[in-house]
């Protein structure tokens, strides 16, 4: 089973992580920029992140054979903080890079005006630099969000094939079919999906414009559950070339959209280096 | 090298030859046109690795995968920054930033760039943040010819990281030239720790300390065949 991540959040994992997911098939994957978990209060510290997202990450990722590309923007969370505001006057910099699939996570947290703004201003980036938009629902109010979600995104635009709305469940999937735009599923432990849910929901919508990720981050959750879900997909009755159009083929679709997708293969182990299972150095 | 010696190395080897000449045009026009210009070399121009001779470079026989190769991105983006019509202080500006805001496969070609640019010694600064880093392919692209402008305690420190992250130390200029017995003692104790630990060091830096050091030659004690070194690491 060859897998493409189309969401997980690396730089809060952990090495070993990087070798399970190797060895479970992952071959490529997308880290969204997001929210660290502690506030950020200046916009050197969000450049600091975006950085090891095009530097330090990938070069990490790389020596388990696996293509690491992230999308950047400013998370709504964040948007409502004037101190990080500057952060979108720095954003085109950071849109023009090899690595750089999409522009995101974009979307709303607590629909603020503040967020609408940012929202609005990004997904205009998208369309400007020609990229995708990955827009995440919110945890709260989630349905409300939802469809407010698709007005700003119909409003601004963007061709909704390039545009994936994500966090989706069993309540909201139904709205995002009938608005053109990509469903995204995270299969996280207790708060989002489950692999079981998913296959039920791939069995009633069909895998087009279905992407599968882990969401995995600082959060509980498992950097393999792309995997358990492909296996649930299979014990559900699902054929392997339609795993492998949920897994990869359609990641490989959204994401090649941007025209930066990067899948040769890796220098891989080769990068290892003696003493280490991570070159460093130093030590 | 040149500018015009880049050009004729990428002769033939480029996915979009149009786009860089149109590019290298542009940048020598508006310089500013740059920032949005550099990154997008390697989508544009393609990634793969340039010949080493083509380079006026000796691979040696084990020269693949190798941090020190040049790509024809390297050398795209390079040329970009030949072609900048600036001087002094704004030719200076414009490479912090490119730097700065770059991705590492970015800030590998400015490094790579700096020995070919009207700089002087202020993009001095740049390899001391590549050295700060645990990349190899910038740690390897800073000691290139332009760590003449590292003083003697600094480069003896970048020499002895490559030895640490397995980085070729045909990848170090000057090397003949500026070794010296202070990183000969560096390459002693290294090889002394190394060998409590029951490690060894790499083979071509077993012959450099043979040669400026104590220790007998590669195959004696203290070094070893870096395929080995790999196999036997502690994990």
């Amino acid at each position: 089973m060859r897998i493409f991540d189309p969401h997980i959040h690396m730089t809060s994992r952990t090495t070993d992580d990087y070798e399970r997911m190797a060895a479970a098939g992952v071959r490529a994957l997308v880290e969204p920029a997001f929210w660290l978990g502690q506030p950020r209060t200046n916009a050197g510290s969000f450049t600091d992140y975006f950085d090891a997202l095009i530097g330090w990450e990938p070069f990490r990722a790389a020596q388990f054979g696996i293509r690491h590309h992230c999308t950047i923007g400013l998370n709504p969370k964040e948007a409502n903080d004037p101190r990080c505001r500057e952060v979108l006057g720095l954003l085109p910099r950071y849109l023009a890079k090899d690595g750089v699939v999409a522009v995101g996570e974009l979307g709303y947290d607590s629909m603020t005006p503040e967020e609408d703004e940012v929202f609005a201003a990004q997904l205009a980036m998208a369309v400007a630099h020609e990229l995708p938009a990955l827009v995440h629902t919110p945890h709260r109010d989630k349905q409300r969000g939802t469809l407010r979600t698709l007005d700003v995104v119909k409003e601004s635009g963007i061709a909704p094939g390039m545009v994936v709305v994500d966090h989706l469940n069993e309540v909201t999937v139904g709205s995002v079919a009938g608005s053109g735009c990509w469903m995204g599923f995270s299969i996280y432990p207790g708060t989002k999906m489950s692999p079981d849910r998913m296959a039920a929901v791939l069995r009633e919508y069909g895998p087009e414009r279905m992407l599968v990720n882990s969401a995995a981050d600082w959060g509980r959750s498992d950097p393999l559950l792309t995997l358990a879900t492909g296996q649930a997909m299979l014990a559900a009755g699902f054929t392997d070339d339609e795993v492998d159009r949920v897994l990869w083929r359609n990641p490989v679709e959204f994401y090649g959209q941007s025209g930066r997708l990067d899948l040769s293969p890796t220098d891989g182990q080769d990068a290892a280096f003696a003493g280490n299972s991570l070159a460093r150095g130093g030590n | 090298m040149t500018g015009g010696q880049l050009a004729d190395v990428l002769e033939g080897r480029v996915a979009d030859p149009d786009w860089l000449a149109d590019a290298v045009d542009r940048v020598a026009r508006d310089p500013d046109a740059v920032a949005a210009l550099f990154p997008a070399a390697g989508r544009r121009c393609g990634r793969g690795p340039l010949p080493d001779e083509a380079l006026g470079r000796d691979a040696g026989p084990d020269a693949a995968p190798d941090p020190v190769g040049w790509t024809v991105d390297d050398a795209a983006r390079v040329l970009l920054l030949t072609a900048l019509p600036l001087h002094g202080t704004a030719l200076a500006g414009q490479v912090d930033a490119l730097y700065r805001y770059g991705s590492a496969d970015e800030k590998r070609a400015v490094l790579r760039a700096l020995p070919l640019l009207d700089l002087g010694s202020a993009g001095v600064d740049i390899l001391h943040d590549a050295l700060r880093t645990n990349d190899t392919r910038l740690v390897a692209a800073a000691v290139g010819p332009y760590a003449r402008h590292l003083d003697d305690r600094m480069w003896r420190q970048a020499v002895l990281k490559c030895v640490f992250m397995e980085i070729p130390l045909t990848a170090v200029a000057d090397l003949d030239r500026r070794a010296d017995g202070e990183l000969g003692r560096m390459l002693g104790d290294l090889a002394d720790e190394r060998r409590a630990a029951g490690r060894t060091i790499p083979a071509d830096a077993g012959i450099l300390l043979a040669l400026i050091g104590d220790l007998p030659p590669a195959g004696g004690d203290g070094t070893a065949d870096r395929t080995d070194e790999r196999e036997g690491k502690a994990g």
